[in-house]
């Protein structure tokens, strides 16, 4: 029984290691509050599906997909994972490039890349309009 | 009818322009946001997308005209046939969808240069037009394809570019509202992109009418399990259904009001079909509702939507987010109608799907207009509007009638529709629910009407409308909740069509 399951675990290590760092990724974009570090956590959630798709693709004792003279009965991995993942490198490349460049922005605009600094001055923010409007009500009413 | 060797036949062989016209539906735009960015000057690039975006939308009844039959049109580039090569595949539910999103995008980007220069710097305007077209594009293609990998990629065009075009709003809650959209944006497209490669693992095949013949031998794997649960959870994410919602009010609040038009009309429109086209085409009604019962789980959570969405429109104060809060319970009607798995509530969830389309347009147009106006969309600001500018007024008065599901509009030929579909089913209390929902949009739509018209003004009234070429799109807009309300042959017909064939499967339509 225990034999199986280690024997089960041992032959899919792979998965084991992606499904790992896939929820190292995850917790990270959710718990942390720094946006920096949110978007790393979201650059090692994309990696790990890199790492799922590119084992997928692998057979045990394959060797890369091109025709050699002289070995016809080589065992080849499929080349078709390895290829969409050079795309989705491209996409999260562009993503983290995208959502860097707003944190920029985000620390040009309010100094802090904090969530939680970021989230109480917008509230202070929202106070104060509410603030000014309810003075200028009153000052509307003592005039009428 | 055409099979693989047919259509390479036909593809090796002189095709006509004609035949191009899939591909061009997204080479056009894609060709066109570099060009944009070449060209510089804001008037030639507005100029070059409202053409592009035009020439699109003639394409795209083209292609609806042409699949109206339930001919199913196969493009393969290169001339490589599936499963080798990427095929674009336009059937009557996608040409449907089509229409919806180059319409939309006509009719938007059309006003769109009024707006753009009040909110982007100047010079730089032919940014705005870029991003536009590429978001367009991914739109577009995530629609057209007939290849799953292709999906995860048009996807990402169209969020990427969504997110600058979110960032381009007013205040600095713009940026914070675009990065969370990107957090989640993310992790919903990662999550599809997990789901693909579960589903690539089990049958070796990325396109989607092999992958729907290959799905049945091994849709009893649990691998292909999680692939549903990974996929399904992913898409929502987009699509925003109730507790995925949370990018939703922020994102279309403070982006551009322009760009919440184009957005609201049609990006959540396009997860919505994607979902139908995984769970109906790909996976099959039998997997999904019968043995994993999605359909379980996501009529509570539609429900769920179409109250607390409504619920909580009731209490904003802020125009947009308003309707940004009611399009999430207008998604739940939607997704209401595919979790009854039946033909009809399909049906009722794609007529919904045109119809929402164009009443949150020409909602969001509105605000654009009272943006331009009196640079803010805050309820309280509207006092009085009614007056001000009552031709913009009107429109917001008959789209909003048509969000409550006033009959003669096109928000009523949705709700017969899917209550009829519900009641079908013998869901009684489901139809209850959904006019119970209804009243709630009755209070929010009338506490707008109830503050334009109905709030007294001191000082003398100044009559001011838009410039033409906002109020023009709008009326457009709203003039065709009116039309689709009177007229609903169109939109119904397509739609039972569309359904039809859904049903049928991938492998029976092609």
């Amino acid at each position: 029984m225990i034999g199986d399951l280690a024997n089960h675990f041992l032959t899919h290590w792979n998965y084991l290691g992606c499904i790992t760092l896939m929820m190292i990724g995850l917790y990270i974009a959710i718990s942390r509050g720094n946006l920096v570090k949110k978007i790393m956590g979201i650059n090692i959630f994309q990696a790990s599906v890199i790492l799922l798709y590119v084992s997928m693709g692998k057979v045990s004792g394959g060797t890369a997909p091109i025709l050699i003279d002289g070995r016809p009965g080589a065992v080849y991995s499929n080349p078709v994972p390895h290829v969409l993942m050079l795309t989705a490198i491209v996409v999260g490349v562009a993503s983290t490039a995208l959502g860097l460049a707003l944190v920029v922005r985000i620390k040009e605009a309010y100094e802090t890349v904090e969530e939680d600094e970021i989230v109480a001055l917008d509230r202070a923010e929202d106070e104060k309009t509410l603030a000014t409007e309810a003075r200028e009500d009153a000052a509307d009413g003592g005039a009428a | 009818m055409t099979d693989g060797a047919t259509a390479h036949q036909v593809a090796t062989e002189a095709l006509s322009f004609a035949d191009h016209l899939p591909a061009l539906q997204v080479l056009l735009p894609l060709m066109g946001a570099p060009l944009c960015f070449l060209l510089r000057k804001e008037t030639l690039a507005s100029a070059l997308t409202v053409v592009i975006s035009f020439a699109c939308l003639a394409i795209s009844f083209s292609l609806l005209g042409q699949t109206m039959d339930g001919e199913v049109l196969v493009y393969e580039f290169g001339g490589w046939p599936r499963p080798f090569g990427i095929e674009y595949r336009v059937d009557i539910t996608n040409a449907f969808v089509l229409v919806v999103v180059s319409l939309v995008a006509a009719v938007v980007f059309a006003a769109g240069p009024g707006q753009a220069r009040r909110a982007i710097p100047v010079g730089r305007e032919y940014l705005f037009y870029s991003a536009a077209l590429l978001c367009l594009t991914g739109l577009l293609g995530v629609t057209i394809t007939g290849d799953v990998f292709n999906v995860f990629v048009f996807m990402e065009i169209s969020s990427l570019s969504s997110y600058i075009l979110i960032a381009l709003g007013r205040e600095r809650r713009a940026l914070m509202a675009a990065f969370s959209y990107l957090v989640m944006g993310t992790i919903g497209a990662t999550f599809l992109l997990i789901g693909i490669g579960l589903m690539y693992q089990m049958t070796g095949t990325l396109n989607m009418v092999d992958m729907a013949v290959r799905l049945e031998a091994v849709s009893e794997t649990r691998t292909i399990l999680v692939a549903v649960a990974f996929v399904v959870v992913g898409i929502s994410t987009k699509l925003a259904v109730f507790p995925l919602h949370q990018w939703l009010p922020n994102a279309y609040s403070q982006a551009p009001p322009i760009v919440s038009a184009f957005l609201a009309a049609t990006a959540t429109k396009v997860a919505y079909y994607l979902l139908i086209r995984f769970t109906l085409g790909l996976f099959g009604a039998a997997l999904v509702f019968e043995r994993i019962g999605v359909d379980t789980l996501l009529m509570p959570l539609s429900v769920l939507a179409m109250f607390m969405g409504s619920i909580a429109a009731i209490y904003q104060t802020d125009f947009k987010r308003l309707l940004a809060y009611s399009s999430i319970a207008q998604i739940g009607y939607m997704t209401l109608g595919l979790s009854l798995a039946t033909e009809a509530g399909v049906a009722a969830g794609l007529i919904h799907l045109f119809n929402h389309a164009l009443m949150k347009g020409a909602l969001f147009l509105v605000a654009a207009c009272v943006t331009w106006r009196m640079g803010a969309t805050k309820i309280a600001m509207m006092r009085g509007l009614g007056q001000r500018m009552p031709l913009t007024m009107a429109a917001l008065v008959a789209s909003g009638l048509a969000l409550v599901g006033v009959p003669g509009t096109a928000g009523f030929v949705s709700k017969w529709a899917l209550v009829s579909a519900a009641l079908e089913q013998d869901h009684l209390f489901l139809a209850f629910l959904i006019m119970a929902s209804s009243v709630l949009a009755v209070v929010y739509i009338w506490r707008l009407v109830e503050v334009v018209y109905f709030a007294e003004l001191d000082g003398e009234v100044e009559r001011r409308e838009a410039p033409l070429r906002l109020l023009v799109p709008t009326w457009i807009l709203a003039g065709m909740t009116i039309w689709y309300g009177l007229f609903s042959d169109f939109s119904v017909d397509v739609a039972e069509a569309a359904a039809k064939q859904l049903f049928l499967g991938l492998g029976g339509g092609a």
